[in-house]
């Protein structure tokens, strides 16, 4: 656990007064106020910083015994502790600072909680309805092609959620009441789940649409036949036109992906046709693709 | 018929210690939408967390209500380009495999 330089984090020096370091809060805390910086994680981090270090300076009795221990914080309760033995003359058994058993002190650093217990750090409470619970599912992107459900653990808590087929990559939903509790007897925050959707090798989606390459062998795609091809939902047979061209391209209606919350309708399957040149060709190959060379010419 | 959820504008301003006439001051500025039942003023529950957060942006950050209405104008052009980042990123998806 590192020494947490909190007049650095605000940019001030060690001899402000209790007015700059108000103004030095107030001007980061606009810039990196988690209300002003949606989905951004490093505002949030910061503001963290800056809220502890803010909790600190502006405590009188917090700041002067971050002061007086400095860098020697982690011997602070030990010289805290020989100071009451020695006003109350009394055998040790002065309480060190509180931090095993409040379960509110996630937004504070190891050092601040070390320095002044988990409970020290709330000051003034504004909030009614609790805090909002940002996370992440990621899914691959068979999984987001069917309604499928999955138990989250929130804050010790199950919550089991059906994640609906067609679901966005990168989408967003908000799942009402799961978040903080409220304060005061005021509502739940809400959870946010957002879903990040792995690519997949052979098949990429674009809204409800899927495309897919498929390798195609020459003397099929001259002379036209038919083909099997894996789709999301399973094998389907393709009628090969006779001279098709590489690179050209089939729709398959239907085959794509299922539209979000639309039951029954899907998007489009797009095929590109990679065509195939044989390779080692034997001497007989050769020789017929010459004559064919030749009559084309 | 819809039922909408309410809360007391008194019992909001009694809990978050800020006085009634902030919220009229942010009705009249169209930040937030006031329900009005037998002259008594009502919270809509879905406009919970835009209130929390203009009173957390005026009472923690010290910002006026006018600074508080080009903050919400441009947040919303935020929110609006993250999405449509994210619709371009779905997008780039499809062309940066060699196989598609």
């Amino acid at each position: 656990m590192d020494f947490v330089d909190y007049y650095k984090i605000l940019g001030i020096e060690k001899t402000a007064a209790p007015k700059d370091i108000r103004n030095a809060y107030r001007k980061l805390a606009r810039m990196y106020h988690p209300d002003l910086n949606p989905n951004d994680k490093g505002a949030i981090s910061k503001f963290q910083q800056i809220n502890e270090a803010n909790e600190v300076l502006s405590d009188p009795e917090k700041r002067k015994k971050y002061d007086e221990y400095g860098k020697d914080w982690q011997h602070a309760e030990a010289f805290e502790q020989q100071k009451q033995e020695r006003e109350q003359q009394q055998s040790s058994n002065a309480s060190g600072a509180n931090f095993s058993d409040s379960q509110n002190g996630g937004d504070f650093s190891d050092f601040f909680e070390s320095m002044f217990g988990r409970s020290a750090g709330r000051g003034r409470q504004t909030k009614y309805r609790g805090e909002d619970y940002n996370a992440e599912i990621h899914l691959d992107l068979l999984d987001a092609y069917e309604t499928h459900t999955q138990t989250l653990s929130i804050n010790q808590k199950n919550i089991r959620i059906t994640i609906p087929a067609g679901i966005e990559n990168g989408q967003t939903i908000k799942i009402t009441g799961h978040g903080g509790s409220g304060i005061n007897g005021g509502p739940n925050g809400d959870l946010f789940i957002t879903f990040l959707i792995a690519t997949h090798p052979r098949f990429k989606r674009l809204g409800d649409n899927v495309y897919t390459t498929v390798e195609l062998d020459l003397y099929k795609a001259v002379l036209g036949g038919e083909i099997a091809i894996d789709t999301l939902s399973g094998k389907v047979k393709l009628k090969i036109m006779p001279e098709t061209q590489n690179g050209s391209k089939v729709k398959l209606r239907g085959k794509g992906f299922p539209v979000y919350k639309s039951k029954g309708q899907f998007g489009d399957l797009y095929v590109t046709y990679s065509i195939k040149i044989p390779m080692n060709l034997t001497e007989k190959q050769k020789e017929l693709f010459t004559e064919l060379s030749k009559m084309q010419s | 018929m819809s039922k909408q959820k309410l809360i007391s504008a008194n019992d909001f301003c009694v809990s978050h210690d800020i006085e009634i006439s902030f919220i009229s001051a942010l009705q009249e500025s169209g930040l937030v939408k006031i329900e009005m039942i037998e002259e008594t003023a009502f919270i809509p529950v879905y406009q919970l967390r835009q209130l929390e957060k203009i009173v957390r942006l005026y009472y923690d950050l010290d910002i006026n209500l006018e600074g508080i209405e080009t903050i919400n104008h441009l947040l919303n052009r935020v929110v609006d380009m993250q999405e449509e980042i994210t619709v371009l990123k779905n997008r780039l998806r499809l062309f940066e495999a060699d196989n598609v």
